[in-house]
């Protein structure tokens, strides 16, 4: 019995947060968000050098043939950082490859993804809220006709994996006929999302893709919930370390028992969730039949509470805390990404609550 | 990351296992005691086996093992299957006897730590007063050497159990020159003495679980003491750990938590069975995402006890974090009892999470819950330990700080 994470998960995190230092510091971070491409080409570079494209891709196709527990305590430090890019699709990609994929197309993509020379992406949502598998009525069939909404990175994606009402999950390659994607303006210039629209596109069926796709956004979720703990630490640090500095009254504002007792109340809400997403990322792999629920409720109360902390963070800063120059914005829009993306908080309650049998 | 015991503790759960199923429930002349009785002896033989007191010496009454947490859990998880008591709750067992056995003398130890931990001998915790409540130090019993015997003279308050408490461990300030926090003595005192009058304070809830305690002239002998003159300070501070710690139980938010979805299956809420309402159905998954949090953030304290590894901030946070849960399960109790929200709670003759007596036990509950966010350091004292020792913030500016008077 052991409930901690080992010393190569630790050395895991180590290792990305150095890369992200010296690849993608606070400054680069702050030039990529007056742009809108989400997008830094050396940290990528880097991420894949160092396996972290291929984390959860079996050994024999190339990967680290790790679980998602590594992958998730990646995204933890990846949001702790800040850092832009293409990881969560990508890795939701290489995953619904490896659970619903033929051998055909594993030997295909999976060595590709891992090493990079491919970018993966997933398209699941349809707008209107609508992102569940249970809920997607793009048909699928050979070709695919319609659209699919907040598609991560879809214009530098070598293959976009759709969610489709039927087979579940099928595979589009990039140039395939009739596709075009546009941009969203986005709040977190960290991320970018596409609209991929489909015209008689060309497609192939995951085999497995129906079971896979549930297994997806249940990872998505975990990695969801681990992003948003990292955001929600990082900006319980930046206020405790202004409360250490900022003067107010002739002494560092930390003095202030209202402010403290104001930091005290945002680390209790973040602090214990490290232990539940540990837990349902470990579930994920070890302990199936609780894997959906524990995934619903980690993004659910996680990504709420980090969002919570952003708003405390901006009021905890005063009023550079409102300012563009204010680094608290940056994890303030991720803190909105991870709340929105799959779903809000309430609907995943609601399923976690029809998933007990309430 | 590893949610398996392995074999070494999977072959010791199946011999806690064989040996519960011959022991609990008791069998023959045991089974004829009453309760209360039968419990002690149970708990006597599995202290002897080695089960329950693990980390207390076989001379006192102990199971006497090496400390290994996780057969500590494996014990837990098998006595709670079948039901069977575990270490008597006493304030005694639970704060005074791990404070005995770290900083106590010998002959304390072999006077008093078997009789507590089988129930005979009962304790209260004579802290409060009632000019010093989160201001501890500045309390002001005081207690003379005169003699071989110490004399106190003062007045405790919120004492639990006074009423019914053989013995109290008291703080009284001895050194009435030195520093506020460097005058204070921790005196173990009998209390079936005239010069100790008990009175108990009517709670809210209608019960009388504490009490106010005057000393006047009450006499304990010099030995009496628990570290040196003037050390009761710092051995009230080995006290209040393990007070916390007992308090930040994650496995009692659950099944209060068991509680509060049985109850919202049972009551209509708009009209419909409450658990059917969407607002009801958001606010149970919302609140199971604190306990499930405060659940594995257990779990990995354990572990990193376990292996001997500091657990860092979150260890200053389960006090609080159970309490919370308390307060927001008993908050949506409320909710769904609705009409039956008016009527008087049951009063309860122990402190406990757990909510028993049907919707009055809730009402109880929702009351309750608060005596035990002030008991033991209120939310606002937590928060500063928190923001202090955990986040590294500067102390709070304390006007008497030096102080005794
Ligand atoms: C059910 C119950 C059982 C108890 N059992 C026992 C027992 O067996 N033995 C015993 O000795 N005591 C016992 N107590 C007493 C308990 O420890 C005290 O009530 C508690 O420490 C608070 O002290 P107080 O009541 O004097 O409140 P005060 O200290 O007067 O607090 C009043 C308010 O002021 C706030 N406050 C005080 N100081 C600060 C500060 N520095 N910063 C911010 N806010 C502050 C508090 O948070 C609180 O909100 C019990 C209490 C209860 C409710």
């Amino acid at each position: 019995m052991n409930f901690d994470i080992s010393e190569e998960q630790q050395m895991l995190q180590e290792t990305v947060s150095q890369l992200i230092e010296n690849e993608c510091p606070l400054s680069r971070i702050r030039e990529i968000f007056e742009g809108t491409d989400g997008y830094d080409p050396a940290l990528w570079k880097g991420m894949v050098e160092m396996g972290v494209a291929g984390l959860q891709i079996p050994e024999e196709y190339g990967g680290a043939g790790l679980e998602m527990l590594d992958q998730a305590l990646a995204a933890e430090t990846l949001a702790y950082a800040g850092a832009p890019g293409p990881f969560l699709g990508h890795a939701l990609a290489g995953l619904a490859l490896v659970l619903g994929g033929s051998e055909e197309q594993k030997q295909r993509w999976l060595p590709r993804l891992a090493q990079g020379e491919a970018l993966g992406t997933v398209a699941l949502a349809e707008g209107d809220n609508v992102w569940q598998p249970e809920q997607w009525k793009l048909a699928g069939g050979s070709t695919l006709l319609g659209q699919k909404a907040y598609v991560p990175y879809a214009d530098m994606a070598g293959v976009i994996i759709v969610g489709v009402a039927g087979p579940g999950l099928v595979l589009v390659e990039k140039g395939a006929s009739g596709i075009t994607t546009e941009n969203y303006d986005l709040v977190d210039r960290a991320r970018q999302l596409c609209t991929v629209s489909f015209d008689s596109t060309p497609c192939e069926v995951l085999p497995e893709g129906a079971a896979a796709s549930e297994r997806v956004r249940d990872a998505a979720l975990v990695l969801l919930a681990a992003d948003a703990f990292g955001s929600g630490q990082r900006l319980l640090d930046m206020c405790v370390q202004y409360a250490k500095e900022r003067e107010q009254f002739g002494v560092t504002i930390g003095h202030f028992q209202a402010l403290k007792h104001q930091l005290a109340n945002m680390a209790l809400e973040i602090e214990p969730t490290r232990g539940l997403y540990w837990y349902a990322a470990h579930v994920f792999d070890h302990v199936q039949d609780e894997s959906a629920r524990m995934a619903a409720l980690a993004k659910a109360h996680i990504t709420d509470r980090t969002m919570q902390i952003a708003r405390d963070a901006v009021e905890a800063h005063g009023g550079i805390g409102f300012t563009w120059e204010c680094d608290v914005q940056i994890w303030f829009k991720r803190a909105m990404f991870d709340r929105a993306w799959m779903g809000t908080p309430s609907v995943h309650r609601e399923r976690a609550a029809q998933m007990a049998g309430w | 990351m590893d949610l398996d015991y392995g074999k070494e503790y999977e072959d010791f759960r199946a011999e806690v296992s064989g040996w519960l199923s011959s022991n609990w429930p008791p069998k023959g002349e045991l089974a004829e005691l009453p309760l209360a009785e039968g419990a002690a002896r149970f708990r006597a033989m599995a202290s002897e086996a080695g089960y329950l007191n693990r980390n207390i010496p076989r001379k006192y009454g102990g199971g006497e093992q090496p400390p290994d947490a996780i057969k500590g859990q494996i014990i837990r998880e098998a006595f709670a299957k079948v039901h069977a008591p575990m270490e008597a709750r006493g304030i005694g067992s639970m704060m005074l006897v791990p404070t005995l056995l770290e900083r106590g003398e010998e002959w304390q130890k072999e006077k008093f730590v078997k009789g507590t931990i089988n129930g005979e001998i009962i304790w209260c915790q004579g802290y409060s007063e009632p000019g010093s409540g989160s201001d501890l130090a500045s309390l002001q019993t005081k207690a003379e050497l005169i003699g071989d015997e110490w004399v106190i003279n003062g007045q405790k308050i919120w004492t639990t159990t006074a009423q019914q408490a053989d013995w109290m461990f008291c703080l009284c300030r001895s050194e009435p020159d030195q520093p506020k926090h460097g005058g204070i003595s921790y005196l173990l005192i009998p209390m079936k003495q005239d010069a100790i009058t008990v009175s108990p304070l009517k709670q809210m809830t209608g019960g009388a679980d504490f009490n106010q305690v005057f000393l006047e002239d009450a006499r304990t002998p010099a030995d009496h003491i628990v570290g040196k003159r003037g050390e009761g300070w710092s051995v009230s501070r080995t006290t209040l750990k393990h007070e916390r710690n007992s308090i930040g139980n994650a496995a009692q938010s659950e099944a209060i938590f068991k509680g509060l979805v049985a109850l919202a299956k049972t009551s209509q809420y708009n009209g419909r069975p409450a658990l059917q309402d969407p607002t009801i159905r958001q606010r149970l998954a919302g609140l199971e995402g604190y306990i499930l949090s405060h659940k594995y953030s257990g779990l990995r304290q354990f572990t990193k006890s376990a292996k001997g590894e500091d657990v860092g901030i979150i260890g200053l946070m389960n006090k609080i974090n159970s309490t919370n849960i308390g307060s927001e399960v008993s908050k949506l109790a409320l909710d769904l009892l609705g009409d039956d929200g008016m009527l008087d709670p049951i009063a309860h003759e122990e402190m406990t999470l757990l909510p028993t007596g049907g919707n009055r036990g809730w009402i109880n509950q929702y009351m309750y819950s608060l005596g035990i966010a002030v008991a033991g350091g209120t939310g606002n004292i937590q928060r500063n330990v928190i923001g202090e020792r955990g986040l590294g913030l500067p102390r709070d500016y304390y006007a008497d700080r030096s102080s005794g008077k």
